[in-house]
């Protein structure tokens, strides 16, 4: 007998984001990349349809990263060269965006100057042809000052930029309106403070549609069950039509995953948890693909490796299913 | 589960004569609905209705223990939020009885070693998936045999020869493996030689229709001990079908389908395989046959599955009380951390490495992280003074040093004001605790 199955029917859907501009839309960029839109929990195309398949942004920063040799080898002689380094990401590892961490402006370390910041970037859309992603060095003070510099330097590219929060979103939510730029609105976990950041930024006047959200994650074995449910609800939110719940969210996982000691310390120091090469590279992998299970957007990673089978993960779940 | 006092008075013979104990059988309902009292206390009601009841009250995934310890199902929300999940994917490495004597002795064992302590956890591998290639009955039982005789872990066995079965599951028994599979074929002999042994059974057809009319035909000779296979062998669609499965299950009580499901991986490099189960993990299998068996590819699987199968109420916590690492004596340092287990291990593990007998002491926070804890008023210097000077390391240790997370270095002052100690404030990351610890000259 034929089963009736269950199929949602959502009121509404993810809120759709544009990032880039090509020069007809008054930048230079080869191509754009939207990313929401899906009326559907994550790749149930049996309820509706994933209008836009989710994303990866390739990290990219200004001086040379402190990441473990094992990442670090595979770019090879480009890493202080970030317009070489996110040129390799785009042309080898099919990056679709590039994110810009402007470590180098810190005030405690190479303390560089928004000017300098700017450069960096223009250098960057120079060498590659998709959209970017920039943001500072998580000193909110010296990133308002960089971001607004950043913003004019690059006026017209949609860039997204960030990062937006709480207690600091107003310098940098202004300087994407006058730029005309998207921003990350980010909140420790916490759906409340999540809306209310939205509503905050919305109300300065940057439509929702500029708007993307970084729930912030833990890495896998660190938290991530904390994000995963999160980002569950917020899905369901913005698909029962909680305006202010609908962006698309953004992850950063590279990060967040290579934190942990399990994606760094070798298999001598460690007998029990095996070799490091497959262990690291699945350590982001893993975190990448269960986020993706509940909603992520874009998805902000380093190791070229986990990237490759981040992105077949994708291409498996983004396929049609036959009837 | 979750039947109200209306549904069950509807039931109910209404006589109201009072022998079950309460003067009414509305009363008698309502009492039933809040878990007081038990059906058999009313005389009157009638076989069809008892049957109704029960399986009405039953669970909407039906649990299925088999093997060493592995229960399926038993599941009863669509997200974890809404409660939790119960219980963790079972996990079986596929060892194929085409393959050599010799390489199927070191896969069980590769299996048998897969086992992983970290933060305090311990994970393991479930078992091990015995698939009948060969199509060789006798040499089937024969590896199943062997196999059995090499490891304690859980057990499936797999053929879609009833011959296969029926000579390789005997023998076994006692070990009380998970087999199949049975289909629309072979069904009737199946279910029947897994009825016989008392052995839970995959039921496997083509797609949820097929399946929903093999469920009915299985469940009419008697036997209810079932795990379900749709048969998908495509990520996206076995998703879709994990999905259906269970919201059917849970949200219409739909019964065909209210068993555990098992899911099989398809990619066949690795790494591929590992991200592939990651979906299965997180959405809704209670079983999931893999061939990845390498320790560096499986820790972060069961990592994974330890994550997603936390109860969101409840994070993971130590005893908030005084922790020695190592040969203490009375010039050891001492570390202040809090409860949460991830972050009481997290430095554990340093400290430990570090080689410098310690004592750590994990403040109540209930079971939050440093900043987390901090933001919460959780980790406040009066607090942690307090900890601090009652946990006993006071006569413990001569001098009066201690150090505390980089994270929350703006306490020192005032904890150093509350307890009188020297706070000496330590790397942001544990993972600066070894080079930091070998530099502290106390
Ligand atoms: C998961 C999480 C949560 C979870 C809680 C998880 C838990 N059980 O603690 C939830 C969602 C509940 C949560 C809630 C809140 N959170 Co929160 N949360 C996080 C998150 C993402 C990860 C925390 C974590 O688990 N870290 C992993 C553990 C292992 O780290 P850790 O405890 O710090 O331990 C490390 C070090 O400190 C060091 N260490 C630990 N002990 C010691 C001891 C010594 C001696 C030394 C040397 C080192 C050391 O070793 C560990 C490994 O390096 C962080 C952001 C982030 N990515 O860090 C925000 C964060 C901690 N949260 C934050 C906030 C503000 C909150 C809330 C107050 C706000 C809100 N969201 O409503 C609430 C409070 C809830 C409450 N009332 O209890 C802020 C804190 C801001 C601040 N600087 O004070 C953070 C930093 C996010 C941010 N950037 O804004 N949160
Ligand atoms: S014994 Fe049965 S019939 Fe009598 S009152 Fe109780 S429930 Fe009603």
């Amino acid at each position: 007998m034929p089963v009736t199955l269950v199929k949602e029917r959502f009121p509404s859907k993810v809120g759709e984001v544009t990032l880039g501009a090509t020069a007809e839309q008054g930048g230079t960029r080869d191509s754009v990349v939207v990313v929401g839109g899906d009326n559907l929990l994550p790749f149930l195309h049996f309820e509706g349809k994933v209008v836009h398949r989710p994303v990866i942004a390739m990290e990219v920063t200004d001086i040379v990263p402190p990441w473990n040799e094992a990442i670090k080898a595979q770019f090879g002689d480009v890493l202080d060269n970030p317009a070489a380094w996110a040129k390799k990401c785009v042309d080898e590892f099919g990056a679709d965006l590039i994110y810009v961490k402007l470590i180098g402006a810190d005030p405690e370390g190479f303390n560089r100057s928004p000017e300098d910041c700017a450069r960096v970037v223009k250098d960057v859309l120079a060498a590659v042809g998709v959209p970017l992603i920039v943001v500072g060095c998580e000193t909110p003070e010296k990133d308002n000052e960089v971001m607004a510099a950043v913003a004019e330097a690059t006026a017209g590219e949609n860039l997204l930029i960030g990062l937006a929060e709480q207690d600091n979103y107003k310098s940098i939510a202004a300087a994407a309106m006058v730029h005309k730029h998207n921003v990350i609105a980010r909140s420790p976990l916490d759906i409340n403070i999540c809306k209310q950041l939205n509503i905050l930024i919305n109300e300065m006047g940057l439509p929702l549609n500029k708007i993307v959200i970084d729930p912030m994650i833990g890495g896998l074995g660190f938290g991530i069950e904390y994000a995963y449910s999160i980002m569950e609800r917020a899905r369901l939110g913005a698909l029962a039509n909680d305006k202010m719940l609908s962006m698309p969210m953004i992850c950063t996982v590279g990060y967040e995953s290579n934190r942990a000691k399990e994606a760094n310390e070798s298999v001598e120091a460690f007998p029990d948890w095996g070799e490091l090469a497959d262990r690291g590279v699945l350590w982001e992998t893993l975190t990448a693909t269960a986020l993706l299970q509940v909603g992520a957007s874009i998805l902000v990673m380093r190791n070229p490796a986990a990237v490759k089978l981040v992105q077949h993960n994708i291409a498996d779940l983004v396929e049609v299913a036959e009837a | 589960m979750g039947l109200t006092g209306l549904e069950i008075y509807k039931q109910l013979p209404k006589k109201n004569c009072g022998e079950c104990g309460t003067p009414t059988c509305l009363a008698f309902a309502m009492a039933l609905a809040a878990g007081k009292g038990a059906l058999d206390s009313c005389p009157y009601v009638s076989d069809a209705a008892r049957e109704a009841l029960d399986s009405a009250a039953a669970p909407p995934i039906r649990a299925i223990k088999f093997g060493n310890g592995s229960v399926l199902g038993d599941e009863t929300v669509l997200f974890r939020h809404d409660k939790t999940f119960y219980h963790p994917t079972t996990i079986l490495v596929h060892v194929s009885d085409v393959w050599s004597d010799a390489d199927i002795s070191a896969k069980v064992e590769e299996v048998n070693g897969l086992e992983f302590d970290r933060v305090g956890l311990h994970y393991s591998m479930d078992g091990i998936a015995i698939v009948n290639e060969s199509g060789d009955a006798a040499r089937f039982a024969q590896v199943v045999q062997k196999v059995a005789a090499a490891t304690e872990k859980s057990l499936v066995i797999l053929s879609d020869k009833v011959e296969a079965l029926q000579s390789a599951v005997p023998p076994v028994a006692a070990r009380k493996p998970l087999i199949g599979s049975a289909t629309e074929e072979n069904y009737e002999t199946v279910v029947a030689l897994a009825k016989e042994q008392a052995l839970p059974v995959i039921l496997k057809a083509n797609g949820l229709d097929a399946l929903n009319d093999l469920v009915e035909k299985a469940q009419a000779l008697g036997y209810k001990e079932f795990v379900l296979d749709p048969g998908s062998r495509k990520p996206v669609e076995t998703l879709a079908n994990l999905t259906h499965l269970r919201r059917l299950a849970i949200k219409k009580k739909f019964r065909p389908f209210g068993y555990p499901v098992v899911a099989f991986t398809t990619k066949n490099e690795p790494l591929d395989e590992i991200a592939e189960a990651s979906i299965y993990v997180t959405k809704y299998a209670s079983a999931l046959v893999l061939k990845a068996s390498k320790k560096g590819q499986v820790l972060p699987l069961l990592t994974l599955r330890q994550n997603i199968y936390t109860d969101p109420q409840k994070p993971i916590q130590v005893e908030p009380t005084l922790h020695a690492v190592g040969d203490v004596n009375e010039n050891s340092p001492v570390y202040v951390t809090t409860n949460f287990s991830l972050t009481y291990y997290s430095v554990e593990g340093e400290v430990e490495a570090s080689k410098i007998p310690s004592y750590i002491l994990p403040v109540e926070t209930d079971g939050t992280s440093v900043l987390t804890a901090y933001a919460a008023g959780k980790y406040e210097p009066e607090k942690i003074a307090e900890a601090l000077l009652n946990c006993g390391v006071v006569d413990k240790v001569k001098h009066r040093n201690v150090i505390i997370p980089g994270y929350v270095a703006v306490i020192s002052g005032k904890l150093q004001e509350k307890s009188g100690w020297k706070v000496i404030v330590g790397p942001r990351e544990s993972s600066g605790i070894v080079s930091f610890a070998r530099s502290l000259s106390l």
